[in-house]
């Protein structure tokens, strides 16, 4: 299997203090891999530094085989991304969205068409094509941004705590989604505060004030802190009284 | 026969084209920790700006310790504490300042009711001097938490406190209500997570502005109507698939590494699920019959309209 | 042109990041045309500001008040009082008996200017060829006094020619400027300056200080405290106004000693202009506040309604006669109109109460009417 994402001793200082600190892993094609970690333990820096947004103060990382530090466009151009705020542009319309990000990405005219017509008949917009995004329902703005963030077929795609707030009918919705996508060789990358979620997860990480304190599929993890819940594997290593490992 | 400390009834309200809430009716007991669960835009917020008098009905009326939330908005302000969904204190003044100011704006002070926050307020206190805007997440909180408590409140009313907050903090959160609850005073919380309502003493499930249920967490599951069984296998994505496609399958969502699924059909056991599974050449799976869960009684709930 | 010199990977490159940048521009389209605030500065607020400079506001004079002060009251110098009338620029406001009266017109600000006919003008004309006319100007409005003293001469030139008298002899002008001797531009732009700057301390600070509690959110916990709302809002309005009257102390008193600027009536009087003058921006503030959701909207509210009126039609700059009448409307409802009118009256040519209780009053009167809109807002929003 190819490896897709691979972190060496990745880090980000800001000033003198380290927001990630030598975070190492691979991730190899199709995988789920959820990134979880209280907030403020550095996940977000290292999210970032993966998709091209921040520079790392040291180490290497690359993510569809395109250098973090040195080809950062590139790596832009290759992946998708999807923020906890959708990311929609709220006073344009869905067709208008649809078409300003296959443009960005470079798109043809005609597929730009093609994939316009996939989300559309995929998600059954065919009726509300032309309202402003800003009247449709949230978990219709959920599913058409983690359409948008594909809509250029990249290999990697990371999503930034995608699911809050909805219902959890439309959370699942979301989630057949997302394994829909890995099935077809999307590698995922997620950060979510739902515990359930981190179990949908191929493989977890958990981070720890810029450490990475665990790192496995969840039934991995809960065996070895010998506790049945990924929620439980997250109270006793976030809290810091870690007694296994 | 212990007093109504809030009492709602046939509560609506409306903006624009969305019927916001639908005739909610709630009764929540003094002493209380009532939960209001519910996905984002099922009403929750509107009902809870109602009940601490910043919104107003279209129709209907809603009473806190007997006064109606129309007539008697200052009587009301006095006895209740309101921590809205969104970090709502000054980020530039401090935590001490903060706390101080809305002691005074309550008419009391910081060492009057101390002894209520004192727990909370320790953990704070070696962050007095800093800017609340400065705060992490679940510090912020805290403050305002303790802000909410300030006046002794009888009613404290809490708008989604654990929204985007790390598990963490979420469960230390639900320690502190506890505590708060022990000291007499009847918790009104709304929260979008449904693990959360097993902390409840009773919860009402709030979608698209109506009730769909409200009872004690552990009775609410008994409407949830066929036998649940959770499957686990490691060809997730197939299973799902497979199920899906069986017509007998009344029931199937994921919950974490199991996919949780039922059937209308009382006769369906083990065997037969296993039967099927091999059929689709999955032979790996574990089976368990396990009692529904809050989730699956919300879900089942929102798809099958109103049980009461 | 190059284009057709590239290899063709290389065009597909640049066409691709034409595409890109093609769908930028087509978006922030979108964005503007649909942003109700874009729309108005790019195109009503071009249009609006092309009538007012181009139409309304110029250095053109007419209706200009002046005095008559007649002493002679004969055959000629009625002729000439109607041919000054006859002009167009000027209107008769006052008719005045006798040279005591000519400071008192000029404080109530009635008239700009007098022509003083003293009692010889007649026997001057006949017996000496050449009688003396005063103009004596209200220079506290330099660009007034200055042009309507050189209309006058025109006039004045025109009347002499046509009766055959030239050069030496006629009617002889002199010109004396009241108030402002020198002719000092200071004294037109301190009063216009510190109206704008108590204007934006007050009325802009304040309603977004308000849109800001608003905006964050911790309007929402202040309202269900047991505190008022009006002791929220006078809460607010307290510092402002207290470094309000500090800032606007700084400058008259900046004004005074290194500008030269007069400060001829009552320290009492002055003070209280600039707490009226104060209090009715504040006001203009919180209604403001009361109308917007966010700071943003706050600011731009209280720059377009309230800067831009008062810098072009408060007089600050250009004369309020010569508007056309709709904008003279305008210019009546500016607060800032009638505190320039106060701080001339009072600092330059020293007025008492007695003349100057109109613009007192209508700016308590305006704050009244703000504060009570407001309180309907608030009520409303509830």
């Amino acid at each position: 299997m190819e490896t897709v994402v691979k972190v060496n001793q990745l880090t980000k200082k800001f000033g003198s203090f380290i927001a990630t600190n030598a975070i190492s892993f691979e991730v190899k094609k199709g995988e789920i891999f959820g990134f979880l970690g209280a907030n403020g333990a550095g996940k977000t820096t290292a999210m970032r530094m993966l998709s091209g947004l921040l520079t790392p103060s040291s180490g290497q990382a690359s993510v569809a085989g395109f250098d973090v530090s040195t080809q950062a466009e590139l790596v832009k151009q290759n992946i998708g991304y999807m923020s906890q705020k959708f990311s929609l542009y709220e006073d344009l319309t869905i067709q208008e969205n649809i078409d300003f990000y296959g443009g960005v990405y470079g798109l043809s005219r005609q597929e730009k068409k093609d994939r316009s017509n996939d989300i559309v008949s995929k998600f059954q917009l065919e009726t509300v094509i032309h309202k402003l995004v800003r009247t449709i329902p949230l978990g219709w703005k959920q599913k058409l941004a983690f359409a948008l963030a594909l809509i250029h077929k990249p290999k990697v795609v990371f999503l930034d705590e995608p699911t809050g707030g909805v219902d959890p009918i439309t959370r699942r919705q979301f989630w057949d989604l997302i394994y829909e996508a890995a099935h077809d060789g999307v590698t995922i990358f997620i950060t979510t505060h739902y515990m359930d979620e981190a179990e949908y997860c191929d493989r977890v990480s958990i981070m720890v004030d810029g450490l990475i304190k665990a790192l496995g599929t969840p039934s991995e993890l809960k065996t070895s802190f010998q506790v049945d819940s990924m929620d439980a594997v997250f109270q006793l290593l976030a809290r810091g009284t870690a007694n296994k490992i | 026969m212990k007093n109504t400390a809030i009492h709602i009834e046939s509560l609506s309200k409306r903006y624009k084209e969305v019927q916001a809430l639908d005739q909610v009716s709630i009764q929540v007991e003094e002493g209380e920790l009532f939960g209001l669960i519910g996905p984002d835009g099922a009403g929750k917020t509107t009902l809870i700006k109602i009940l601490v008098t910043l919104f107003s009905a279209d129709k209907g009326n809603a009473r806190i310790l007997g006064m109606d939330t129309n007539d008697s908005k200052a009587s009301i302000r006095k006895i209740i504490g309101y921590m809205p969904g969104r970090f709502s204190l000054y980020p530039d003044l401090s935590v001490e300042e903060n706390l101080s100011f809305f002691a005074r704006a309550f008419d009391t002070t910081i060492a009057e009711n101390y002894s209520l926050i004192q727990s909370i307020y320790d953990q704070l206190k070696p962050f007095k001097d800093r800017k609340s805007g400065a705060l992490s997440g679940g510090m912020k909180q805290k403050l305002a938490l303790c802000c909410a408590l300030i006046h002794r409140p009888k009613v404290l009313i809490l708008d989604e406190p654990t929204t985007g907050v790390d598990a963490v903090s979420r469960k230390e959160f639900w320690q502190m209500l506890h505590e708060i609850k022990s000291q007499g005073i009847t918790i009104l919380v709304s929260t979008p997570y449904m693990d959360e309502a097993n902390l409840c003493d009773r919860i009402a499930f709030l979608q698209g502005g109506k009730i769909l249920s409200i009872d004690t967490p552990s009775n609410i599951t008994g409407q949830f109507p066929w036998q649940l069984f959770a499957i686990k296998s490691q060809k997730k994505y197939e299973l799902t698939e497979w199920l899906r496609a069986w017509e007998k399958v009344s029931y199937c969502y994921a919950f974490g590494e199991y996919l949780h699924v039922a059937f209308s059909d009382y006769d369906i056991q083990m065997k037969e699920l296993k039967e099927y599974l091999l059929a689709g050449s999955i032979s790996d799976a574990e089976i368990i019959t396990i009692p529904p869960t809050i989730e699956d009684t919300f879900i089942y709930l929102m798809e099958n309209g109103n049980s009461r | 042109m190059p284009y057709f010199n590239f290899s063709p990977a290389e065009r597909q490159t640049k066409y691709n990041l034409m595409k890109k940048f093609y769908a930028f521009v087509q978006k922030e389209f979108y964005h503007i045309f649909r942003d109700t605030r874009t729309m108005m500065i790019l195109f009503a607020l071009p249009i609006a500001l092309v009538i007012i400079f181009g139409y309304a506001l110029n250095n053109d004079f007419k209706n200009i008040p002046i005095g008559i002060l007649n002493q002679s009251k004969d055959q000629t110098s009625e002729k000439l009082i109607h041919r000054i009338v006859g002009s167009g620029y000027f209107v008769v406001e006052q008719t005045l008996e006798k040279p005591q009266d000519i400071p008192k017109a000029f404080k109530s600000g009635k008239v700009k200017l007098v022509v003083f006919f003293p009692s010889s003008f007649q026997q001057d004309l006949y017996h000496a060829k050449k009688a003396p006319v005063q103009l004596i100007a209200d220079a506290s409005d330099i660009n007034t006094a200055i042009n309507t003293t050189s209309y006058l001469s025109g006039i004045i030139g025109e009347f002499n020619n046509e009766n055959g008298r030239e050069n030496s002899g006629g009617v002889q002008l002199s010109s004396r400027m009241i108030f402002n001797q020198r002719l000092l531009s200071v004294y037109l732009f301190i009063p216009g300056v510190i109206a704008l700057i108590l204007l934006i301390i007050s009325a802009l600070l304040t309603s977004v200080t308000l849109a800001r509690e608003k905006e964050t959110g911790t309007l929402e916990l202040l309202s269900i405290s047991p505190i008022s709302p009006y002791m929220i809002i006078i809460g607010k309005v307290i510092p402002y106004l207290i470094l309000s009257l500090l800032n606007s102390f700084i400058i008259i008193l900046l004004g005074i000693f290194v500008f030269g600027l007069p400060m001829v009536g009552s320290v009492a009087l002055l003070i209280l202009a600039c707490f009226v003058y104060t209090v009715a921006s504040l006001s203009l503030g919180i209604l403001i506040s009361t109308r917007v959701e966010t700071q943003q909207a706050a600011m731009f509210a209280s720059l377009v309604s309230l800067m831009m009126p008062t810098m072009l039609l408060s007089g600050f700059i250009f004369p309020i006669e010569s508007l056309p009448l709709p904008l003279q409307l305008i210019s009546n409802i500016i607060p800032a109109t009638h505190f320039i009118i106060l701080i001339k009256s009072i600092m330059i040519k020293g007025a008492g109460i007695s003349l100057i209780w109109k613009p007192f009053f209508i700016l308590i009167a305006m704050t009244a009417v703000f504060i009570l809109v407001s309180i309907q807002s608030l009520k409303r929003n509830k």
